[in-house]
């Protein structure tokens, strides 16, 4: 399977995302954010790191660049996208998912692993993934706080689009198991038509044994058919 | 805008003495336009020129079969590691700035050392720092704290670089003078150093990144006086402002464009901005530089010639590119959309030429700008305080009466306690490569393939992509008191520690970066204190072959207040040659076998180790006493044997005795490892000591004798090891196994117990609890 990873200036997790996939035994090639083809892609992972400076307000401005016009078109001919923390921000800031994300609870950048509970396994994006099984996945972010108004999380809830939900080691959801504060704590979610997620832990970083936890794959691992 | 006319007065604002002044009537044979005398102020300042200092870093150790590019030669050093691969670092400190403007303060200090990285052709993989502040119940030291911490944060994680170790010690010293040292690695394969040299007679020089404005100007001069009452408010404007986007694509455009082969010579725009690029590219290079200033991109309006030359504006690049190839560099910097401007040329005048409006302003001959700087013999004095320290004694001291609640405490002690309220706010994965988080004795990070810059063009064919993985563990020491109480034991603990701490991480030291923060050199006591530590971090370095490959000097760190503790940080980097050997200091089963590397007291020390200790200055509120010994041979030997256990297999967990001694290690080793938020892996220890006879308890529990690292292995081969440690010349004896919900000490005095859920809450919280006072 053949992966485009988005490069916006200051990405800085998309040579991550290109070794993740890799490792898998996939292929990935980056693709510039001024270019308006996504080439041979079978499906996208728009990867995390501070696009354009997160000036203005994080992925405010990523969302007008020519490569996010092609994500636009993939994912309405129904390719999967996958945005990974700064990628989720970008998707939400694009209109591709619902919901925003602001700012931590804790004011506080924080960077830790986590426990993710799969709240639904019928995604593209968690079918691989064991049932019962917690995930244990690093995040780093300082803006990863899921914010949706009632009508939308109900919307959420109804459609099954919230894909993992931050808990506690025993798989409990706690508040205080949220490195962020999210509402329900919402770690990801997906699309209506369940071809676009996002979430801000970082999966890429959860593939291989040396780096503590081999996790994330299962993630990555749903995408390819 | 008119210069001001040049008076003795002018001249001693820019803190050159009469003789300097007289020096520079002498390079040039006239007396100096006012923005050369702005020029040689800065070039002459203690933090570009080393003048108190240089005669004492020539005793340094700078050499190894592995350096490749060596102390002061560049922006870094450059050591081999390997399969054509190198590593360059070097740390560097922004302590007045961030005394001043914390969170700018500290940020701009990330992109400084940064830039010294990619520079160097290398790209940078990962950070640390090492900080020091007054006492947390001041609330100016936690803004100072918050301000510092966030600011590294800001800057490191938006550039993505992964910071994932370092120290910070609290002590009343550094009230009204924090410490801010950054440290950063870079990965390069040997073909790829690039050099400060502006080279190549006729070959244009550019100017990239963003453009230049009045902030951070004489920064560099700044950094070299002491901070008064009135710092704060005169020297604001001398702070820089930092954008870690823009360096972010600054690096990548110069990594891309170093790739090409279209590069003379790189040099950033760091301390003395313009100035000292121009003039140290042309001195290296034997050649003269001219740049016109009507082309440097401007942020204000009317900028002077003395106001461009002295900007510290962040983020800019001097590039000199060979003749004919300009339109790589623009083809490049316009595809990462930054600013960029062809500004002069490299003339063989051997003058740093500089024109403004159609009119010379500077015109300084290159060279001797460098190698005609002062450099001053200070006089040195031994301290009279050290007759007390030296004078003090256990008798009249109390043996403890409550081990319980001291380690509590100890552990609780800002300086021993867990750091996560800083490494959490620190995005310390970045780059996938983060094998050991911070928390552990040294950080271990992997070099893989997308660490090294892109390989030059046409050269890819020669030599073949490296597709393996090495491993790189870090570590920075430091601690004050013992330096402070004994400069010269002090110097080679710092750098014994961290080399103690690579050990336990199964790592082989490479070299070290060291940065010498003292007080105003024009003491000689406080130079003293400079030039024994000096001695006494080289004395060590010599014995467990680290070389020095580069640093940082920051003298003058005094506030009204008096002086800081002397504080040479040591930051040392070692190779680990196999993933089987990384090492952790947590204990890993229940069942395993405690086992101590080393003298548990040294019964030579009067003081047994208490001397400038944690539990003196926690439980009795005095710093004093000589510190503990630190013969280097019996290190030396200690290191080497401990690796030669890991290399056999089957150590599992190892971690030294530092600050808060034997107890604190113990309890470290049952609480710190951390599965994930919220999620500690705590495992108790029952430990008996009640054969070790002769020392005070306190000295036992809580003495800081060097050369003590704590072993764990499976109980089946626990005999075998201590058979192996005798071999290898270190005493080693049997301390208990891991197990239970509490760290159980029993000795000779009798038998004390401590839950390990209570232990972990002290030492993890602490941080976090006194950042937040129940009414703030």
């Amino acid at each position: 399977m053949h992966f485009a990873i988005l490069q916006f200036p200051a990405s800085n997790c998309d040579q991550d995302a290109v070794h993740a996939i890799r490792v898998l035994g996939h292929s990935a090639e980056l693709v510039w954010h001024k270019d308006t083809s996504l080439g041979a892609a079978e499906a996208v992972i728009v990867p995390g790191g501070f696009s354009y400076g997160d000036y203005l307000r994080t992925g405010a401005i990523a969302r007008f660049s020519p490569v996010m016009q092609a994500v636009r078109r993939f994912a309405a001919e129904g390719g999967l996208v996958l945005g990974i923390c700064n990628g989720f921000q970008i998707l939400c800031e694009a209109g591709l998912l619902p919901g925003a994300l602001i700012r931590n609870r804790s004011l506080q950048f924080r960077c830790e692993h986590v426990h993710l509970k799969t709240a639904t396994r019928d995604s593209p994006f968690t079918r691989r993934i064991p049932p019962d099984t917690l995930l244990r996945i690093p995040v780093a972010h300082g803006e990863g706080c899921y914010y949706a108004d009632a009508p939308t999380l109900a919307r959420l809830r109804a459609q099954d689009q919230i894909l993992w939900q931050y808990c506690t080691a025993d798989g409990v959801l706690e508040d205080y198991a949220s490195p962020n504060g999210s509402v329900e704590g919402i770690a990801g979610i997906c699309n209506e038509r369940r071809n676009v997620a996002g979430l801000m832990p970082h999966p890429e970083r959860a593939c291989e044994p040396l780096v503590g936890s081999t996790d994330g794959r299962w993630i990555l691992e749903s995408m390819i058919p | 805008m008119t210069d001001p006319a040049l008076t003795p007065e002018l001249v001693r604002q820019h803190n050159l003495t009469p003789e300097e002044y007289e020096a520079i009537l002498k390079i040039l044979g006239r007396e100096p336009t006012y923005t050369e005398l702005g020029i040689f102020s800065v070039m002459w300042s203690e933090h570009c020129s080393y003048k108190n200092t240089r005669p004492l870093l020539k005793t340094f150790p700078t050499r190894s079969r592995r350096v490749l590019v060596g102390a002061g030669e560049e922006n870094a050093g450059i050591v081999d590691i390997g399969d054509g691969l190198a590593i360059a670092f070097k740390m560097e400190s922004h302590n007045h700035p961030s005394a001043v403007e914390p969170f700018q303060g500290a940020a701009t200090g990330v992109g400084g050392i940064v830039r010294d990285i990619f520079t160097m052709g290398a790209r940078p993989v990962c950070a640390l720092d090492s900080l020091r502040f007054g006492e947390l119940s001041n609330p100016e030291v936690r803004r100072l704290f918050g301000g510092v911490v966030a600011g590294i944060a800001h800057y490191g994680n938006c550039f993505g670089i992964p910071t994932l170790a370092g120290e910070v010690y609290f002590d009343k010293s550094y009230e009204g003078n924090p410490l801010v040292n950054v440290f950063c690695l870079g990965v390069l394969r040997h073909d790829q150093i690039a050099r400060g040299a502006a080279r190549g007679v006729g070959n244009p020089v550019f100017y990239v990144g963003p453009a230049t404005g009045r902030d951070g100007l004489a920064g560099a001069a700044f950094a070299s006086q002491d901070l008064t009452e009135e710092s704060a408010d005169q020297q604001r404007g001398a702070v820089q402002v930092g954008d870690p986007f823009m360096e972010k694509l600054v690096c990548e455009a110069c990594l891309e464009l170093l790739a090409t082969g279209a590069v003379a010579g790189i040099q950033d725009m760091g301390a003395a901005g313009l100035t000292c690029s121009t003039c140290e590219t042309a001195a290296r290079a034997g050649t003269g530089i001219e740049i016109e200033l009507d082309r440097v991109p401007q942020r204000a309006p009317h900028m002077s010639s003395y106001e461009i030359m002295l900007s510290e504006s962040q983020e800019r690049m001097l590039i000199i590119v060979q003749q004919g190839r300009e339109a790589e560099v623009k083809r490049i910097f316009d595809k990462w959309d930054l600013p960029w401007s062809e500004v002069g040329r490299v003339t063989d005048t051997g003058l740093m030429v500089v024109t403004h409006h159609g009119r010379t302003v500077a015109s300084i001959p290159a060279k001797l700008i460098a190698s005609e700087s002062p450099v001053y013999h200070r006089e040195a004095r031994q301290p009279d305080y050290l007759q007390a320290v030296r004078a003090f004694t256990l008798a009249g001291l109390p043996d403890t009466a409550d081990p319980v609640a001291a380690l509590n405490t100890l552990l609780a002690w800002p300086t021993i306690a867990s750091k996560n309220w800083v490494y959490r706010q620190y995005d310390h994965m970045v780059r996938n490569n983060t094998v050991v988080c911070p928390g552990s004795d040294a950080a271990v990070i992997r070099i893989k393939a997308d660490s090294i810059p892109p390989a030059p063009e046409g050269r890819a064919a020669q030599s073949p992509a490296f597709t393996g993985e090495k491993l790189i563990a870090l570590t920075s020491e430091c601690n004050g008191a013992y330096v402070y109480l004994d400069p010269y034991e002090g110097g080679k603990i710092a750098v014994t520690e961290a080399a103690r701490n690579l050990a336990c991480a199964g790592a082989t030291p490479l070299g070290v970066t060291d940065n010498l923060n003292f007080g105003n050199p024009h003491n000689p006591e406080l130079f003293w204190q400079l030039q024994e530590s000096v001695r006494g971090i080289g004395d060590a370095c010599r014995a467990l072959g680290a070389p020095i490959t580069g640093g940082n000097c920051s003298l003058y760190n005094q506030s009204p207040n008096g002086p800081i503790d002397p504080t040479p940080t040591v930051a040392m980097v070692g190779l680990i040659e196999k993933p089987e050997h990384i090492t952790t200091q947590w204990f890993k089963e229940a069942g395993d076998a405690i086992l101590l590397l080393g003298q548990p007291v040294d019964m030579a020390d009067p003081l047994q180790g208490l001397g400038g200790s944690a539990y003196l200055q926690v439980v009795h509120g005095r710093k004093t006493g000589l510190p503990p010994r630190c013969d280097l041979d019996t290190g030396r030997v200690l290191h080497e044997a401990l690796r030669s256990l890991i290399f056999g297999g089957g150590i599992k967990s190892a971690h030294d005795c530092s600050e808060g001694g034997l107890a604190v290690c113990l309890a470290e080793s049952c609480i710190s490892q951390t599965l994930a938020r919220n999620t500690p892996r705590r495992i108790g220890a029952h430990i008996d000591l009640s054969g070790i006879a002769g020392a005070r308890l306190d000295a036992l529990l809580f003495g800081e004798t060097q050369h003590r690292i704590v072993i764990t292995t499976s109980r089946l081969t626990a005999a075998r090891t201590l058979a192996q440690a005798a071999i290898l010349g270190v005493p080693a004896i049997s301390l208990g196994t891991v197990g239970g919900d509490a760290l159980v000490i029993q000795t000779a005095a009798g038998q004390w117990s401590w839950p390990v859920a209570g232990l972990h809450d002290s030492w993890w919280h602490s941080l976090a609890r006194l950042m937040q006072p129940a009414n703030a």
